[in-house]
């Protein structure tokens, strides 16, 4: 099975990545969608009683037509509905997407979705799995065909980072060169952790908390020596602040 | 290696913020047409925003920003490069007199593929019942069929159709329902590369030819025309046009003589399957009803002339509705896939 994000160049040649849904989220989002068409069958058969007393005969033709067009509208309706959601989809966050980015077109969602008689074969979408799994894009027939993808759709939020500490005095910076250096020898990725680090700081476990930043300050310790004078006092969530002020703010 | 971010961020976030609202107005009315101001307003966000998107990932590694800007850039993408004709209302009749015929003739080899593999099938089921009559079980596996074809006429004649009385309505959407399954899976087989939707038809093709064979060998074809015509000239051609879209779907698959990717070919066909299949629901609707409500009378209540008059009228009907409804609307930007499917260069 290959998993993972797609990436899509814009004509403007910025790279975006999609993060791809794998079979089982999709099969559990699917579980929830039978149980949601489940459920409307059933109020509408309950209603359809009432007609019983009326006409049964009409009653019981009501009750197969509404069987069919529950079973095949839902998907249609919800993804195109709600841009390519089904109530299964936004459980998991997942979303169905032209795959090459582009906004999902109706044919698109009735061609995948009546091209689940097939990916249901010969039971509990066997074909549709077996073919998502080894599919490069996650893709069962239907998503074949209609040219979509599914992805897990993670809201997004605008980044906060008052964790930076803005404003406030920084003993590292009294020492430009040292900074400098600091600067040099810190990998992006090292940055980036010990940021994500300050911003998620209030999420962790307090012990967990202390043992993380101490581990991290000793780490940049570790990277550039500063004069005691910078570093005496500071407590290890306060140096790994500074030294992600230093990286990210110029002066 | 690292920008500043605080003052990146300070000078980019009401860029940000403000393709966030226009993509959240455009997302919440699809139908809704930005004036000029608005839509230069949103081109230059979306490229602003693009153009922040490599900044950040060339020269910092923020993966919150970056994950946020490229979950902008996703969604203002799909509209902006959006190039394939939008309908902004539905047109059920030009769709049903033009789109429908129209697409129809478009893929006419597909359909006559169809006519030749179920006439392959009929002959198939004709001479397998006519050599060997043990073999009806196999061939018509139906309960109705198996008995002789003039005990089925004499049945059929003395209880003058009362047997669905009360009931022809669960059976017309009983009709209705299983008719449009096999007709959407002798669709979705065309994944197959073709193989399932050929081997659908072929079977379908079996059974008919076994009926006709044996009704017609035990002198009982009036019978025959007037049981299948009225609903058959409209539920026949209805499997046929799934195997057509269905063979369509195949030949995007298999791609002869096409120097497109599979992916173009696929989001070429795509319009005119939905329009096809929408087509077989339709006539199956229509089929459904008078094999409940007019096929199962049959003489002394109404005559076989009367049945067979009434399935050739609707025969005639529909071949000139397929044949001439929207004639001349092929080149129409709105009917013609070129013009459903412009793609961005």
């Amino acid at each position: 099975m290959r998993t993972g994000t797609l990436q899509i160049r814009t004509p403007e040649g910025i790279v975006f990545s999609q993060t791809l849904a794998g079979p089982v989220t999709r099969f559990l989002a699917w579980i929830i969608d039978a149980c949601c068409v489940g459920g409307l069958v059933s109020v509408v058969g309950a209603i359809l009683l009432w007609l019983n007393y009326v006409s049964p005969g009409f009653a019981s033709a009501l009750s197969i037509l509404s069987y069919f067009v529950i079973s095949v509208g839902y998907g249609i309706l919800c993804e195109w509905g709600w841009r390519g959601q089904t109530v299964g989809k936004r459980v998991f966050r997942l979303r169905v997407v032209d795959a090459e980015g582009l906004r999902l077109q109706f044919n698109q969602v009735v061609t995948r979705n009546l091209l689940r008689y097939v990916d249901c074969l010969p039971f509990l979408y066997f074909i549709g799995g077996v073919i998502c799994w080894f599919s490069p894009r996650c893709q069962r027939l239907g998503d074949i065909a209609a040219n979509t993808i599914v992805v897990r759709h993670l809201p997004q939020r605008e980044p906060d980072l008052d964790q930076i500490m803005a404003g406030k005095f920084n003993s590292l910076r009294q020492h430009p060169h040292l900074a400098a250096r600091l600067r040099q020898r810190i990998t992006p990725p090292e940055a980036a952790l010990a940021l994500q680090a300050l911003i998620r700081r209030d999420n962790f476990e307090p012990v967990a908390r202390v043992e993380l930043f101490s581990e991290m300050a000793g780490y940049f310790r570790q990277k550039v020596e500063f004069p005691a004078e910078a570093t005496d006092g500071i407590a290890d969530e306060q140096y790994v602040r500074n030294v992600v002020d230093v990286l990210y703010r110029a002066k | 290696m690292i920008i500043d971010l605080e003052r990146f961020l300070a000078a980019e976030k009401p860029h940000w913020t403000g393709l966030e609202k226009l993509l959240a107005r455009i997302e919440a009315h699809p139908g809704t047409r930005l004036p000029l101001d608005e839509v230069q307003k949103f081109h230059f966000l979306y490229q602003r925003t693009a153009a922040d998107l490599a900044k950040i990932n060339t020269f910092a590694s923020e993966p919150e920003t970056r994950r946020y800007l490229e979950s902008l850039i996703s969604r203002a993408y799909g509209e902006v490069h959006e190039t394939r004709h939008k309908r902004s209302r539905l047109a059920p009749l030009t769709w049903f007199f033009k789109t429908l015929p129209c697409t129809f003739r478009k893929h006419i080899q597909a359909f006559w593929m169809t006519i030749g593999i179920t006439l392959a099938g009929c002959l198939f089921g004709g001479l397998a019942i006519g050599l060997d009559p043990e073999a009806k079980p196999a061939l018509m596996p139906f309960e109705n069929l198996q008995m002789s074809p003039a005990e089925r006429v004499a049945m059929e004649e003395q209880n003058k159709g009362d047997h669905l009385q009360g009931a022809k309505s669960t059976f017309s959407a009983y009709l209705m329902t299983h008719n449009t399954r096999v007709s959407i899976m002798t669709m979705a087989s065309g994944m197959t590369y073709g193989v399932g939707t050929l081997l659908l038809l072929f079977y379908n093709g079996v059974t008919l030819g076994a009926v006709a064979v044996d009704y017609m060998a035990a002198g009982q074809t009036r019978f025959l025309l007037g049981w299948l015509l009225p609903h058959g000239v409209i539920e026949i051609p209805a499997i046929l046009i799934a195997g057509q879209a269905g063979l369509v779907l195949a030949f995007a698959l298999i791609g002869w003589g096409k120097r497109v990717p599979l992916r173009a070919r696929l989001r070429e066909v795509s319009p005119d399957l939905m329009t096809l299949i929408f087509g077989v629901g339709l006539l199956l609707v229509w089929a459904g009803f008078v094999e409940a409500f007019l096929s199962q009378y049959h003489e002394p209540v109404l005559p076989y002339s009367i049945k067979i008059a009434f399935g050739l009228t609707e025969l005639v009907l529909l071949i000139l509705f397929l044949s001439r409804s929207g004639k001349g609307a092929e080149k129409e930007p709105e009917i013609s896939a070129a013009g459903a499917d412009r793609r961005p260069s």
